[in-house]
């Protein structure tokens, strides 16, 4: 009954789609309002459509109703209900129907937000945004059935991928796909501003927070991606290049640099051709990366390919960048704008620089993600690109991109004069070289990390002083307290303080990036209980193994004690979990998370009597730094994107209460 | 204010054009199969190696030279694909063995106690042997199981099969080995 | 003044750990960081993109002994990473040697780069001539501007 009705459902959403779609480019007419006003209301009933299909496919999730294959292949009987629910996204076809189902979303709230205003725009907006909805749907409706049934049915489902079945799973993806389909509202804009011919930064000024929100997720989801593969997997990294990962990264980048590049074109009126290519491109990676998952050509941890999908997705690949391009192309003359620059030292060129770095990485991350396929063509034999190629050309990248994050900020429009050089920078530059020689001093010797926390205490000291500085200015001239200056200042200009934070964040995630990358020691060993293995200031004892029964696997465990310096600070238990249909165990990591560093330890192997056990112990240091710095650009994200109205109330009740 | 209109000429069309390279290569990417990596071993010389039997005397490479040996790597673990082939192999064995050839089975990072039961469930008559340390599984470059290789009279590998075998395949490359001498 | 001593504040945590990190090395494990070193090149051929040196897998644990060994008889990098290759193909090294075709891999994204900073550099020289020339201020009202800057200046100071 669900698997009809669900299906059902989606024909009618695809239907209701294509109509809106249709609807929206007649409503662009001027005089033919009543379109554009039915083709607003077929966008909510899309979505409602849409959302009564998820909640038909949780349901069969939740209840068990195996007689739906995609229920069958992503839970079992005695799956927490949790994981039921996530199953919902843990394959193919439950993932397209997220998407989907998140497009719609975004297409209502653009209605909902929009819907009286940018009457030229809004039209193709809803166009476009609900022409990638027809995709979707069609990709299920067509190939990817999420309400397929199974016969016969069976008694009990195949569960979700054991690695799938942590909390993570509950929320990484969530986090990725609003990311992703954040960015095709910019995306939507930026076509309709091209198709309708309007050589305006109107739809900059629209989309700004859409972007920027969208960014935070995308960034969200990678370090939280990270975070998950560190704790989890149990190979002790949190990045590993894989294509799938690197698919993420992609939109990321250029995203990245089409934030920072909006900026020059809403001050100057200048890069309006590129700020659309660049905003094509990341909407285009962010279909690539899907179709990458999806179409088995390059193996993943990620991929869970299937059938015609990527073909279909291949095609809408070509469509979407076929059409984007030829209309770039076809406006190109009427886009240029008159290019105008003070002077080469300039924030401008700061940003110029900052989108050939960002945009450069994106080449290599690409050009290293197809090389095999494109070697394989060529030449006939497979190869392998992996970390070491990556880290060897982005490092240096980074490294620059890291120095552009002090500069950047500081550095005047127009044209940075001498004083304005020498103000902002004399005393951070100074204040970094002294800070480097000192790491020297204390023993760091390594170039890689020497550079890097040079430029890293650059931009802490840029950062730090326009705060302080800016601040004690405030405080002095309206007479407010130094934290009252501060948060009014923080209120004022969202937009620069924000983006601050969120450079601060960088910084502090590249430092744990760099340090715990080059720093890492591990030693492995197989102990008796009662016997230790040492590694820099810790020692681990094994005490003893230990068996148990959970709902889904059998979990072996070492009990371990950790000391420091001889002085017991707290169990370990790393572990192996055995799931019934699969071969090999899973490993169950544990560590002790430190901001200074962590001690991680695994569990490779053991005999069964427990007279043994082998562990893999590592010390990462400052890896914390990578979580918290995320945390930060977090923050810094909602500091700029705050919305004015509730601002101005805040300052005015804080006014208040002072009189 | 009405929208100006665009243009379009040749060269610009090469903006959009430019992404067809690509999306040829992705497409070219459906025909590649990224799981079935060649060997470098196919037509040189089988590496050497010397391996202990199950409940028998210990085998080397070299002194099987002027037969054509049919070298498989399995394991226990390995669902379902060695438990589809297994049958198949004792059974051409037993055809064949009179024939010139010999099968040697080399079973991999396995417990010996889990061996003997998958030896015994689909009474396995040829010899097989574990590899510890895996050395001779990394001499030829497996990465996987089941792996299959034909080495002809000479000592040289002909063939490498990833994969459960098929009757078909696996008579065609016998009859190959042996049609030499 | 307070300035500075915020970010020496903000700076003493790092050093601290950066030092501790540092200084954690330890001497006696040349041998494991050698195989390591190797490891890190190689592909683990079970896993999903991961390095010989990182794979939890059993036939990576193999593979390690392999190269261990292969140290331990004077074999170098460059002869450890050929004898996996004559046994896996090039498909085994991490990183495709840079030989014939994978230059384009390794040459072309610096190649952009430098195309793409060259090409700012030209456009950016462009447009800083386009700009319109500068207007001499008027003394008389650069003088009121800075008059009346000190006004508003004045009271505040405290």
């Amino acid at each position: 009954m669900v698997s009809t009705l669900g299906g059902f459902v989606l024909f009618l959403a695809l239907g209701v789609t294509i109509y809106a779609a249709a609807a929206s480019v007649i409503g662009a007419r001027p005089g033919r309002e009543d379109w554009l006003a039915s083709s607003r209301n077929a966008i909510l009933v899309h979505f409602c459509l849409v959302t009564l299909a998820i909640f038909l496919l949780e349901y069969a999730l939740i209840t068990s109703d195996f007689s739906l294959r995609y229920v069958a292949n992503t839970s079992t009987r005695g799956s927490l209900t949790r994981y039921k629910i996530a199953g919902l996204w843990g394959s193919l076809e439950g993932s397209i129907l997220l998407w989907e189902w998140l497009q719609a979303l975004m297409g209502a709230l653009v209605v909902a937000r929009y819907h009286d205003k940018h009457r030229q725009l809004m039209p193709y907006v809803q166009a476009v945004l609900q022409g990638i909805s027809v995709f979707f749907l069609l990709l299920m409706a067509f190939a990817v059935n999420p309400f397929a049934r199974i016969f016969p049915i069976p008694p009990d489902g195949r569960g979700l991928n054991p690695l799938l079945e942590v909390t993570d799973m509950l929320v990484h993806p969530l986090l990725l796909y609003s990311g992703y389909v954040g960015f095709s509202v910019p995306f939507a804009f930026g076509l309709a501003a091209l198709i309708t011919g309007r050589p305006s930064e109107e739809w900059l000024t629209i989309t700004r927070r859409w972007t920027v929100v969208a960014w935070m997720f995308l960034t969200c989801g990678i370090f939280y991606g990270g975070w998950w593969s560190y704790r989890t997997l149990g190979w002790g990294g949190y990045w590993a290049w894989d294509p799938v990962e690197n698919a993420s990264f992609m939109p990321w980048l250029t995203g990245t640099a089409f934030i920072h590049s909006v900026m020059i074109q809403q001050r100057k009126r200048m890069l309006r051709i590129w700020n659309l290519v660049l905003v094509t491109l990341t909407f285009s990676l962010v279909i690539f990366g899907t179709f990458l998952t999806r179409s088995g050509i390059l193996g993943s941890v990620h991929a869970f390919a299937d059938g015609p999908v990527g073909v279909m997705f291949l095609a809408f690949l070509s469509v979407v960048l076929l059409f984007s391009f030829g209309l770039v192309a076809y406006r190109a003359d009427q886009l240029k704008g008159h290019g105008e620059l003070d002077s080469i030292v300039s924030r401008e060129s700061a940003f110029l620089l900052n989108n050939v770095i960002l945009v450069g990485i994106c080449f290599t991350v690409f050009l290293g993600t197809i090389f095999p396929l494109l070697s394989e063509a060529v030449r006939g034999t497979k190869i392998s690109v992996g970390t070491p190629y990556f880290n060897r050309v982005a490092g240096p990248l980074g490294m620059a991109l890291l120095l552009l994050m002090g500069v950047g900020p500081l550095i005047a429009w127009g044209r940075a004069s001498l004083n304005n050089l020498r103000r902002n920078f004399l005393k951070p530059s100074l204040l970094a070289v002294a800070g480097t020689i000192a790491l020297y001093f204390l023993g760091v010797h390594e170039e890689a990390v020497l550079a890097a926390f040079l430029f890293a205490f650059f931009v802490i000291a840029t950062v730090s002083f326009e705060f302080v500085v800016s601040t004690r200015t405030r405080a002095r001239s309206t007479g407010e307290r130094l934290l009252e200056a501060f948060f009014a200042l923080l209120l004022r200009s969202r937009r620069r303080y924000g983006g601050l934070i969120v450079h601060l964040g960088v910084v502090i995630a590249i430092i744990g990036i760099a340090v715990s990358s080059i720093y890492k020691v591990e030693r492995e060993a197989t102990l008796k209980p009662g016997e230790t293995l040492s590694i820099g200031h810790y020692t681990v004892r094994f005490d003893s193994l230990a068996a148990g029964e959970r709902p889904t696997h059998i979990l072996v465990w070492a009990n371990l004690m950790g000391l420091k310096d001889g002085k017991p600070i707290g169990e370990l238990t790393p572990g192996s979990r055995f799931y019934p249909n699969q071969q090999t165990p899973f490993a169950s990591v544990d560590a002790r998370y430190h901001w200074k560093e962590d001690l991680y330890v695994i569990l490779s192997a053991f005999e069964r009597d427990g007279s043994s056990a082998t562990i893999k112990v590592m010390i990462n240091p400052m890896i914390s730094w990578i979580w918290i710095g995320g945390g930060v650009i977090v923050l810094g994200v909602l500091v700029a994107v705050l919305p004015e109205r509730r601002l101005a109330l805040l300052s005015v009740r804080a006014r208040a209460q002072e009189a | 204010m009405a929208a100006a209109t665009g243009s379009i000429s040749w060269k610009k069309a090469l903006i959009p054009l430019a992404s067809l390279p690509l999306i040829a290569l992705l497409a070219y990417g459906f025909r590649t199969d990224p799981k079935n990596i060649p060997s470098p071993l196919v037509k040189k010389p089988a590496p050497a190696f010397q391996m202990a039997i199950y409940d028998g005397e210990p085998i080397s490479l070299g002194g099987l030279k002027g037969k054509a040996v049919v070298l498989n790597f399995w394991a226990s673990w390995c669902f379902p694909a060695c438990y589809e082939e297994a049958p198949l192999l004792e059974s051409t064995w037993r055809t064949y063995k009179e024939q010139g050839v010999i099968f040697l089975g080399v079973d991999i990072q396995d417990k010996e106690a889990n061996a003997r039961e998958f030896m015994r469930r689909f009474n396995y008559t040829f010899p097989n042997g574990p590899d510890p340390g895996s050395k001779i599984s990394i001499d030829y470059g497996v990465y996987g199981v089941p792996e299959t290789f034909f080495i002809d009279r000479q000592g040289r590998i002909a063939y490498k099969h990833v994969g459960a075998l098929t009757p078909d395949l696996l008579r065609a490359q016998l009859d190959v080995l042996l049609k030499e001498q | 003044m307070a300035g500075l001593m915020a970010l020496v504040l903000l700076l003493v945590p790092v050093l601290g750990s950066a030092a501790t990190a540092a200084v954690t090395q330890m001497p006696d494990f040349a041998l494991e960081d050698r195989v390591r070193e190797v490891a890190e090149g190689l592909r683990c051929v079970v896993c999903q993109n991961l390095s010989v040196a990182d794979s939890p897998s059993d036939l990576a644990k193999e593979m390690r002994n392999v190269v261990r060994e292969l140290i331990q008889q004077g074999k170098s990098p460059a002869e450890i990473r050929a004898y996996f290759v004559s046994r896996y193909g090039e498909f085994v090294l991490l990183a495709p040697p840079k030989r014939g075709f994978n230059l384009l891999l390794w040459g072309l994204p610096f190649l952009a780069i430098a195309a793409g900073a060259c090409g700012v550099y030209f456009v950016a020289k462009r447009w800083t001539a386009q700009r319109e020339p500068e207007r001499a201020v008027d003394p008389e009202y650069a003088e009121r501007v800075r008059r009346d800057l000190q006004e508003r200046a004045g009271p505040s100071k405290s």
